[in-house]
């Protein structure tokens, strides 16, 4: 066995490969066994109890889907009685996530889920601010700046900032998080998109708008986790779009230290498991032996000029 | 069969897995007229520890014009210990369904299961009813194979557009059960009509408990015959779905239950839910 161990700042991980939030849960434990994973991701909680968007919540767009779940939480009693017992049997860190629609309440639910248990939280900065506009913490790095310094100050727990594929400054919104105190950043979320109905002229999804997750996503979200590895300091976390060993390694390889696996999970129950497996044998067959070997391997020097022209395209 | 226990939702606990995807190979898939094809496949005992009213997640096949991306959900239309296999019954409407159409017997298919909660079959009742319209049929299908083995009457009625898509009926013609067939075509459908039959059934024979699929309108129908006769009912619901496991709250619909709304996920704790918990 190869050393698929990875550290997220203080945080050790058996190996590089976790759930994204929402796309984990405890009923995952009747289709395999969790301890196989590197950190369990439990499912964005917030203050109040919400019900979440009408339906259809979800469609499938090529090759790829789309969601407007709308966050349903059952508040940070429901996950200290329920998720929490459940997920103490099993011997991965379990990362929790939160969310709020302001900078007060985010650090009010940071200071409540922290508890004996609960290894790191999971900030999902990606979600509307309604002091705002609606727009996301995670859009500007003023926002993400003011919010993450709250949640600073709210706990000692590893902070990781879960950031929008949606903003036109990912380094920059990446720097202001490290600067507000995050440990680490999670690369990312999904994108805003849309999809109609022809037949009934109607969106596909009963909130509009909604989450482009799954393998179409890959390529921006990979593209922010290389912009965001390389402006910032801390450990960056990739997702979006993975659903084989190549997608981990191209993660890997532009400077994610793990990678986070979603809606694969729902087309194959078991994705997080192979990934491992597969990881291990490419190590193995290849001679690697620390995963360090592969993180930020990207040989990127020769294609600087094609870098500075995309910047100065945009 | 469900025995008097419905699961109840909560999580599993560590160690004891329950949902298996496999890779199945088919056996037999035709059509069975010119909306619904039938497809059967050796599956394993894993999955075929299922129960009525459950239902699998399949990864459709993606070829040159059909690239269905997430699993599609079926009712479980027919399950053999004995000879390992499942069978389904799918109405071709869209990518994934189109696709299952071109499945030749010895291909592989990935099917995920046994998903969802049952139906809830109490020992103590003798004679069940059952309504189903459309391809709603195939979810009651096992329902009944079950009930007659546990010795129970079993009183069908099944409404389709027209004879033309019918579907077989075989599974719910079992000793002692009746099985009445009505279509548009015939006029005999109305839900005037079958509400007149599902009383009479219940003045005339006595009526333990009601069961429906396939229809919304028939839903509203039962709830009202259910709450007037007092006697206990189930639906299976269909949602859109992604994980199919429960995990990305994707199918909810609210519920009335003890006078809240319950948000409840019809992948979960459903698709079979009590008739009068519906809103409708
Ligand atoms: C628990 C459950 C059991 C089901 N059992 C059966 C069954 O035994 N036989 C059968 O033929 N069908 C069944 N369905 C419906 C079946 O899942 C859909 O018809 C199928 O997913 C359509 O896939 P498609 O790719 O062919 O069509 P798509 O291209 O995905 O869609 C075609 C049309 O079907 C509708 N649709 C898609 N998915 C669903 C869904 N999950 N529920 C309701 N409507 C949907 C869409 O709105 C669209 O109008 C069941 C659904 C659920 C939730
Ligand atoms: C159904 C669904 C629910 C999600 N819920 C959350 C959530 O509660 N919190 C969060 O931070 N991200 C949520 N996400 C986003 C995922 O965690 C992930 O960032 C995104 O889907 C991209 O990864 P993927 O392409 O591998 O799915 C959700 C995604 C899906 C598909
Ligand atoms: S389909 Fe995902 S929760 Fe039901």
């Amino acid at each position: 066995m190869s050393n698929l161990s990875t550290k997220i700042g203080s945080v050790q991980l058996a190996n590089p490969i976790m759930p994204a939030s929402g796309t984990f849960s405890e009923d995952l434990a009747q289709v395999f066994d969790l301890n196989r994973l590197g950190a369990l991701v439990a499912k964005t909680i917030t203050r109040e109890i919400r019900n979440g968007n009408p339906t259809p919540r979800i469609c499938e767009v090529r090759g790829s889907m789309m969601n407007a779940i709308g966050i349903p939480s059952k508040g940070v009693d429901y996950f200290r009685t329920n998720s929490l017992p459940f997920y103490a049997q099993f011997t991965p860190p379990l990362v929790a996530s939160i969310s709020a629609p302001s900078v007060d309440e985010f650090a009010r639910i940071c200071e409540e889920i922290t508890m004996p248990g609960v290894t790191a939280i999971e900030v999902n900065i990606s979600c509307p601010n309604i002091e705002e506009d609606g727009k996301a913490f995670a859009m500007r790095p003023s926002t993400a700046l003011a919010v993450m310094k709250k949640l600073r100050s709210a706990t000692d727990l590893p902070l990781w900032a879960k950031l929008t594929p949606n903003t036109g400054e990912p380094a920059e919104v990446a720097q202001a998080c490290e600067e507000g105190g995050a440990n680490a950043v999670v690369t990312a979320n999904t994108l805003l998109a849309m999809a109609v109905d022809i037949r009934t002229r109607k969106p596909k999804l009963g909130n509009v708008m909604g989450g482009l997750s799954g393998p179409s996503l890959k390529p921006i979200n990979l593209r922010m986790t290389y912009q965001c590895a390389k402006a910032v300091n801390i450990p960056v976390i990739g997702c979006g779009g993975i659903a084989t060993l190549e997608d981990v390694l191209e993660y890997l390889m532009v400077g994610a230290s793990a990678v986070q696996v979603g809606t694969s999970t729902f087309v194959n129950p078991t994705v997080m498991v192979d990934l491992v497996d597969q990881l291990d044998a490419y190590m193995r067959e290849n001679h690697i032996n620390d995963l360090s070997e592969i993180i930020g391997s990207v040989r990127d020097k020769e294609a600087a000029d094609a870098v500075f022209f995309q910047e100065a395209a945009e | 069969m469900t025995q008097a226990t419905h699961h109840t939702a909560t999580a599993p606990a560590a160690g004891a897995l329950s949902v298996f995807a496999a890779d199945c190979t088919v056996k037999y898939n035709a059509p069975v007229n010119a909306e619904y094809g039938h497809l059967i496949v050796d599956a394993p005992d894993s999955i075929l520890g299922c129960e009525p009213g459950q239902f699998v997640q399949i990864l459709c096949p993606v070829n040159s014009s059909e690239q269905p991306y997430l699993r599609r959900p079926m009712s479980i239309y027919s399950y053999d210990r004995e000879a390992g296999t499942l069978g389904i019954i799918y109405k071709i409407v869209g990518q994934g369904t189109k696709a299952l159409t071109k499945l030749k017997v010895g291909d592989p298919i990935n099917i995920m299961g046994p998903l969802g909660t049952g139906y809830e079959v109490k020992p103590e009742w003798n004679h069940i009813l059952l309504w189903g319209r459309g391809v709603g049929l195939a979810s009651l299908a096992p329902l009944a194979v079950e009930a007659a083995k546990a010795g129970k009457k079993v009183t069908t009625i099944y409404s389709a557009r027209s004879k033309a898509v019918q579907l077989p009926i075989d599974q719910f013609e079992q000793p002692g059960a009746t099985v009445i067939t009505v279509t548009e075509e015939e006029g005999n459908s109305g839900l005037d009509n079958i509400r007149r039959m599902v009383e009479e059934q219940i003045k005339e024979n006595g009526v333990d408990a009601i069961y429906t699929c396939g229809c919304d309108l028939a839903l509203i129908e039962l709830k009202d015959v259910c709450r007037i006769y007092n006697v206990p009912g189930e639906v299976a619901l269909e949602q859109r779905m992604a994980c199919g496991l429960g995990i990305g709250q994707c199918c909810s619909r609210p519920f009335a239950v003890e006078g809240d709304i319950v948000h409840k996920r019809v992948c979960k704790e459903g698709p079979v839910f009590k008739i009068l918990e519906t809103l409708v």
